[in-house]
């Protein structure tokens, strides 16, 4: 594990204000989801996960044909598909339109994967304004912060820190009642949009037989940023195509829901092309992104390509353990929680954080709540196994290695196991019965010190079981 | 199916928690079985495999099979060392066709100890007294891999004297998760006293689990934190008269 990962997760779990605030906004998203999915609400739910699950895989086991298909029907209804293979390229495309159409403002919502290519950066960086309409997004661009969470990006905010922010960058008075928050937000963002000269959106689905992208949202953003500045461009990974419209059926049963507990979100866009002629709103060019951008590497693998079926809800954030306490910002990528345990390894390589995988209790909560099914505590063990691989190449980590190769020779000679654990006995305090809170400070060392840093440790017992069953 | 088991105690049980092997041995004595206790035994190899060791587990894998193959029936204490034999063996010996058709065999006969009462002897009852109350902790593994829910509630509820009162939510994961309880001490930390709390509000006086290790992360938070709360196995609770 990094130094910086260490760090990152002793400061989070330091900060009393934040825990409660990331365990409470989780704990409220994970029991409305609890509900949305109840018998009660949606009997078929797990029908409708296996079924989801089917459609993911069969449409990533053929994602050649389905993008090809895509791709022509986009084309059909007049629009363009733009290939790009990562960060540089997408915002290549985007600055050489920008440059050939005099476009100088663009309005954004939401999307993952603008935050995974850094792409607001790279276009201010050469001089373009691009302004975040979605409200926790705009509170974090205000704040020069990272998404927290895929679905509410602004999960560990409390109202009075965007009051704070909002009083520093948009010089306006301390506001801290949330509806006049959003007031405020709102009064800069109808200029934005009036004045915006492209708007760049992310994508739910991408439908193959109609040539669609979908946009799940609920403030209304994205309609407007997709549908009143003059260009509207759409990025999103290769993996969001699905084979038919009427898959929708499912995945916006299980999206919302699984999301935010809604049954449906207040908004679902299918967007097909510019606008047709006699048609009043819409842009006059409209451009699919289509981005690889480590994607690719992931089809090979049978189980790990299961990453890729992933619908961004974010359930598996708000079900885990871990993220519940750690918070979005510890993980080393802006995808958090289970799924950015096991896609970042992959999209990054495993030596980019090579503790992520192992983050993890393995309680399986994700896997559970999962509404594509897929099985990420089998990909974090896939993982964990690719990170050793990797350190035993770099030769990196020989002690453990050791440690674990005296483990198995160990527990394969039963006679030396019952020695090394009667000794072991032997050398523990027996604390009369009691557990133990403390041990001489030469003992005090690695996995014990670990232990006894926060629990006490169990009395060694004056006989092993398999002693008491001989004596009985 | 006859009526001779063996046990499967785990190594933790073995080296740390002797009294809960011997308590399972008594109720499933008491239920006119034949218990016995293949002295080869060792562990299941999860600690090497969840490490990401897998050549390491596939070794004392293949050690528990030579063990435990010619055993009619396994039961063993812990949901996450059963399902390390009937969820995970397989995926280590994917290359090993022959060794594979064995690792299928061995799923068959393993048990966890509380679904080994229910659903092979069929004993909800099993005649245990204990006055107290307690409430119940689901092990992640027995739990989601298993798929044991019912099982030990429907035991706990036949003792006499013993009131359960269920914890919120009782099925969060207690943060020991193995090599993880170390590696990230600080964060398992947490993760138990979150655990924990729930457990004092339900006003138990004991925690029952199926898994030793659950209990002894859930103990040693309880034990720091100077709390009375104790922690028993569910086979301790069913032995209890």
């Amino acid at each position: 594990m990094s130094v910086e990962f260490d760090r990152k997760i002793h400061t989070t779990l330091a900060d009393a204000n934040l825990q409660l605030a990331v365990y409470t906004a989780t704990g409220r998203l994970k029991e409305k989801r609890i509900e949305a999915v109840s018998d009660a609400w949606l009997p078929d739910y797990q029908e409708l996960r296996t079924q989801a699950h089917a459609t993911k895989k069969h449409a990533i086991e053929n994602l050649d044909y389905y993008l090809e298909e895509f791709e022509r029907n986009v084309e059909a209804r007049g629009g363009k598909v733009v290939y790009c293979k990562d960060a540089t390229e997408v915002s290549d495309f985007v600055l050489a339109l920008a440059k050939a159409r005099g476009s100088q403002l663009i309005v954004k919502s939401k999307s993952m994967t603008t935050e995974e290519i850094d792409l607001n950066e790279r276009l201010e960086h050469h001089g373009l304004e691009s302004v975040e309409t979605d409200l926790g997004e705009y509170i974090l661009q205000l704040a020069h912060q990272k998404p927290y969470h895929i679905v509410a990006p602004a999960l560990h905010m409390t109202r009075y820190d965007v009051a704070e922010i909002f009083t520093r960058e948009l010089h306006v008075p301390n506001e801290t009642v949330p509806e006049k928050q959003t007031l405020i937000a709102r009064e800069v963002l109808r200029q934005k949009f009036l004045h915006a000269d492209i708007g760049i959106s992310g994508a739910n689905f991408l439908v193959a037989d109609s040539g669609a992208v979908t946009i799940i949202e609920n403030e209304g953003n994205a309609r407007l940023t997709t549908s009143a500045p003059k260009i509207h461009i759409a990025v999103a990974g290769i993996e969001k195509v699905i084979p038919r419209a009427q898959d929708l059926a499912v995945f916006l049963k299980l999206l919302a829901r699984s999301a935010t507990g809604q049954l449906l979100s207040v908004y679902a866009s299918f967007l097909s092309g510019p606008k047709r002629p006699g048609e009043v709103d819409g842009p006059e060019e409209f451009y699919v992104v289509l981005l690889d951008n480590g994607r690719t590497k992931l089809l090979p693998d049978r189980s790990k390509r299961e990453s890729l079926y992933c619908i961004r809800c974010g359930a598996c954030l708000n079900i885990c353990p871990v993220y519940r306490k750690i918070g979005g910002h510890s993980f080393p990528w802006v995808y958090s929680g289970p799924i950015g345990a096991i896609i970042t390894p992959q999209f990054m390589g495993v030596s980019h954080e090579p503790g992520l995988p192992f983050a993890s209790s393995l309680c399986g909560a994700c896997g559970e709540v999962c509404p594509v099914k897929i099985d990420i505590p089998k990909v974090l063990l896939e993982l964990r196994s690719d990170v050793k691989k990797s350190e035993a190449r770099e030769g990196q980590n020989r002690l453990e290695k050791w440690a674990f190769r005296v483990f198995a020779w160990v527990m394969t000679h039963p006679k030396i196991y019952e020695l090394a654990g009667r000794m072991a006995g032997g050398m523990a305090p027996s604390g009369d019965g009691k557990w133990i809170r403390s041990v001489p400070a030469p003992m005090n060392v690695g996995p014990l010190k670990a232990w006894l840093s926060e629990r006490d440790l169990p009395p060694s017992p004056s006989k092993s079981f398999r002693e008491m069953w001989r004596n009985r | 199916m006859g009526n001779q088991v063996s046990l499967f105690v785990t190594c933790m049980v073995d080296q740390l928690f002797p009294k809960v092997g011997m308590a399972m041995a008594t109720v499933l004595e008491r239920l006119g079985y034949r218990v016995d206790f293949p002295e080869e035994q060792t562990c299941c190899g999860q600690p090497a495999y969840n490490s990401g060791y897998r050549q390491e587990a596939r070794i004392v894998a293949r050690h528990f099979l030579k063990t435990f193959e010619a055993s009619e029936t396994i039961v063993v204490p812990s949901g996450s060392c059963t399902a390390m034999v009937t969820h995970h063996f397989a995926e280590l010996f994917q290359k090993e066709p022959e060794t594979l058709a064995r690792v299928h065999a061995l799923e068959k006969k393993t048990y966890e100890f509380a679904t080994f009462l229910t659903d092979v002897a069929g004993a909800e009852d099993v005649g245990a007294r204990m006055r107290d109350v307690v409430t119940f902790h689901d092990g992640c593994h027995a739990l989601r891999e298993l798929g044991i829910r019912s099982a030990p509630r429907r035991l706990l509820a036949h003792v006499e004297g013993l009131e359960l009162r269920e914890m919120l939510p009782a099925e969060e994961c207690c943060g020991f998760g193995g090599t993880f309880s170390v590696k990230f001490a600080e964060l398992s930390g947490a993760m138990v006293r979150t655990k924990i709390d729930a457990i004092i509000q339900t006003g138990a006086n004991t925690v029952v689990s199926l898994d030793p290790s659950c209990l002894m992360q859930i103990q040693g938070g309880l034990s720091r934190a100077g709390s009375s709360v104790r922690t028993m196995h569910l086979a301790e609770v069913l032995a209890s008269r």
